[in-house]
């Protein structure tokens, strides 16, 4: 195992495994595992820009997905005017409050000299929320009960969904840079466990805010970029596309009902298909661009800057790099591509469920991708998203088959079978855990490791 | 009478729970202040652990309950604490020979074993869900109530009860017992000494002639018996289930950071001091106002900082404040 793998190696790897999902289970599985891979592809290069680029720890991953996600409900739902009529100003008003509150906060503790300095301060952060509550409350109550099963929040903008990616993206920035701020010039080990429980701040508010997120009554029909699957199983040009597509097949049968049938089944499987196809060509644009400008930055002077901090932070100072202000970008920057990530996952699915946002799911495991794929290599996050994901799916399905495998002598009804088969959805954490433990073991830099760059 | 309405008022809904749930953060946080101190990395799948041990109890218990085994008043859960111990002892002893000596012996960096850790995780978070499953088990019984509102009320004539649940009791008791034998061993004991010692300056305890094999050991023992009890008084209080253990990981981290990571005796006061917070800031208030104040300034909302579901969130922003202004803790850090 010295010698490294060859990424195409790899990457043709992965694709045969896709291939062979689109055989053996259906194209429609293989497609689903394909998005959210190049999905999670995405989010990975943003953690792999903090971590691998300039060693930052960022266990906040999960907050910023949130973020994005929000982002979406803001751009993209039809705002409700009732609500805006009942609670819009109050909203607007108290916005405005945090807004002043945030920067005076900023401004004592930058230009401020005193020694009341601190006590100012601490005043300052305690009365934004009573603050908030006396400027905000009625009006979130009010906006809560219009419609309240079906609607009740504020609703957003009623933009096209993809101009909420980028939103997202600057909105994860914004915070980053409230975070950063505040939290960057902590040691490593306090900075993971500080980014981890203000994600958890971020997603209780997303959860528990209704005016703005529905909170755990959720938000769903959101738009799409590419066209709903019932428009196209009505579109002229999408069924008469599928009879070109499928002529052979239509053309051995020769009664005309069994062929109408036929036909209507083929569009019907193919619409889903061709929706998730869609999805797939946007994505990978998206990851395409997001690659080739981070190769590029890597290479720039300004990646070898950002090396020269992470492997060596005193002698960069010494160099006269400002560390804390480069750390801070490289931390916007990361969150942002998080940030949209969390936009294009909310968007694939079509609905916004601030309850699901579990650290176990959407930081650790983004966490294990990169370092299972090679932290520092772009090429490495990708691949590890897309093995982890892999595994992250299949493995209920594998886990089932060993058990069969393993027990097949054994009387289905079985009390210990049974309660194996039950819990077939946790054995992946199993498999989650031992890959990081012997990728960390006897590959530490991961299945791609870091290329040393010589300009 | 007013007065002392209002006191029982806040004793009822305040001071108990702050306590029980003060005491549980308390145990946890010192287990990890312990695991940082002498082993020097923060670890993550320290909440696991505790779901590990006290899925382990439950199991027992079960099985004690089917012999007909019981403490009568008292829950069974504390006759079957011990196996759970043991198990989780060798559990922790087994995870550390095969992954975290590796990266003691090569002297990785913090970050690393925190990485490792979450792998830990994972798989003991896979463990306890294949095991006992994701949902809730209740394994209280005995005696649910020390002592009712309606008792209380009746004895006293006031408008104001206490309740106090035998669970409360059990977890304050046991705390105090646990955190005095362990503040005892690690400051009267030879052992213990050479623990603080090897966590203040490696170099030196080395030189000194402390075995690192046996302090690792000894803190590992030490880690699991508090992440038993800890997980176990916290599931004979709400009840068990694999991922609230997960969510308490959290407090428990900033009850460390607060009292100064890598100090037991700040851990245990940065769990009373996440407790109280958090129960404090999200009381509402206007009962006890109304008790004391005159009828003219009764308070017409709820006086209540912030709502209940924020609850995490206030120990997270006590962490941070922290971490600003006083990142080495409360109570200064790095030395057991």
């Amino acid at each position: 195992m010295r010698n490294n793998l060859d990424i195409k190696l790899a990457f043709g790897v992965m694709a045969l495994l896709l291939i062979m999902v689109g055989f053996v289970q259906s194209w429609g599985v293989a497609l689903a595992i394909l998005n959210l891979c190049l999905i999670s592809a995405v989010m990975s290069m943003g953690v792999n820009i903090q971590w691998g680029y300039s060693g930052l720890i960022n266990f906040g991953v999960m907050g910023f997905l949130a973020i994005g996600g929000l982002a979406t409900i803001v751009v993209s739902v039809p705002p409700v005017n009732e609500a805006w009529a009942a609670g819009g100003f109050g909203i607007i008003l108290s916005g405005l409050i945090l807004f002043t509150l945030i920067t005076s906060i900023f401004y004592v503790h930058r230009k401020f000299q005193s020694k009341y300095k601190n006590y100012l301060l601490f005043f300052l952060v305690i009365s934004v929320i009573p603050m908030m509550k006396l400027a905000a409350g009625p009006s979130i109550s009010a906006i809560e009960s219009i419609d309240a099963a079906t609607s009740g929040f504020l609703g957003g903008f009623d933009l096209p969904i993809i101009l909420s990616w980028f939103v997202g993206a600057i909105f994860a920035a914004l915070v980053a840079f409230i975070i950063g701020k505040v939290c960057l010039d902590l040691r490593s080990d306090y900075l993971a466990i500080a980014t981890l429980l203000i994600s958890g701040i971020v997603v209780s508010y997303v959860k528990h805010e209704e005016w703005l997120t529905r909170g755990v009554k959720n938000v769903t029909g959101l738009k799409r970029p590419v066209p709903f699957e019932v428009d196209l199983q009505n579109s002229d040009w999408f069924i008469n596309f599928i009879g070109f597509l499928f002529k052979g097949r239509l053309s051995k049968v020769t009664d005309l009902d069994e062929k109408i049938i036929l036909l209507n089944d083929l569009v019907m499987t193919s619409s889903s298909i061709f929706v998730k196809l869609c999805f797939s060509v946007i994505f990978s644009i998206v990851l395409i661009t997001i690659l080739v400008f981070s190769e590029k930055a890597l290479r720039s002077p300004w990646g070898r800057m950002m090396r020269a901090i992470r492997d060596n932070e005193d002698a960069a100072k010494a160099m006269g790099k400002n560390v804390v202000k480069r750390h801070l970008h490289i931390f916007m920057i990361g969150s942002a591509i998080i940030g949209f990530s969390g936009a294009m996952l909310v968007t694939y699915d079509g609905l916004f469920t601030p309850a699901s946002y579990q650290p176990l799911r959407y930081t650790f495991i983004i966490w294990v991708m990169v370092l299972l794929g090679g932290t520092g290599n772009n090429y490495g996050a990708i691949l590890g998203a897309f093995v982890v994901w892999f595994i992250w799916i299949e493995s209920a399905p594998f886990a089932l088959f060993v058990i069969n495998a393993l027990m097949s002598e054994v009387d289905n009804t079985n009390q210990l079978k049974i309660h194996l088969i039950d819990s077939i959805p946790y054995f992946r954490y199993l498999m989650m855990g031992l890959g990081l433990l012997v990728v960390m073991r006897y590959r530490p830099k991961g299945l791609l490791p870091e290329k040393i760059i010589n300009n | 009478m007013d007065f002392l309405n209002a006191i029982i008022l806040l004793a009822n809904y305040i001071i108990v729970p702050g306590l029980t749930y003060g005491s549980q953060l308390a145990l946890g946080a010192i287990g990890v202040t312990l695991i940082y101190g002498v082993l020097r990395f923060a670890n993550f799948a320290y909440g696991d652990l505790m779901a590990f041990g006290t899925m382990i109890v439950i199991l027992s218990t079960g099985y004690l309950q089917s012999l007909g085994i019981t403490l009568g008043f008292l829950p069974t859960a504390l006759l079957a604490l011990p196996i759970g111990i043991i198990a989780t002892i060798i559990l922790s002893l087994f995870f550390d020979k095969t992954v975290f000596k590796y990266y003691r012996d090569i002297k990785s960096e913090p970050v690393i074993l925190i990485v490792v850790s979450i792998g830990v995780m994972f798989i003991l978070n896979a463990i306890v869900r294949i095991v006992i499953g994701p949902g809730d088990v209740i394994f209280m019984d005995g005696a649910r109530f020390i002592m009712k509102a309606g008792e209380f009320k009746k004895m006293t004539g006031l408008n104001e009860g206490i309740a106090l649940k035998s669970t409360q009791v059990i977890t304050v008791i046991t705390t105090i017992i646990t955190c005095s034998i362990l503040f005892y061993f690690l400051n009267k004991t030879k052992t213990g000494k050479s623990m603080r010692a090897y966590s203040d300056n490696e170099d030196l305890a080395l030189l000194s002639g402390i075995d690192p094999t046996k302090i690792v050991m000894y803190t590992w023992v030490i880690v699991s018996i508090l992440a038993t009890i800890a997980g176990t008084l916290y599931g004979l209080d709400k009840s068990f289930k694999p991922f609230a253990y997960w969510n308490n990981l959290l407090p428990i981290f900033a009850a460390t950071i607060v009292g100064g990571i890598g100090n037991p005796l700040g851990a245990f006061y940065g769990g009373f001091v996440i407790a109280f917070t958090e129960i404090g800031l999200t009381y509402a208030y206007k009962k006890f106002l109304v008790y004391l104040l005159p009828e003219q300034l009764e308070p017409s909302s709820l006086v209540q900082y912030i709502s209940t579901d924020y609850k995490f969130a206030i120990s997270f922003a006590i962490l941070i404040v922290v971490l600003i202004y006083r990142p080495n803790g409360i109570f200064k850090g790095k030395v057991i």
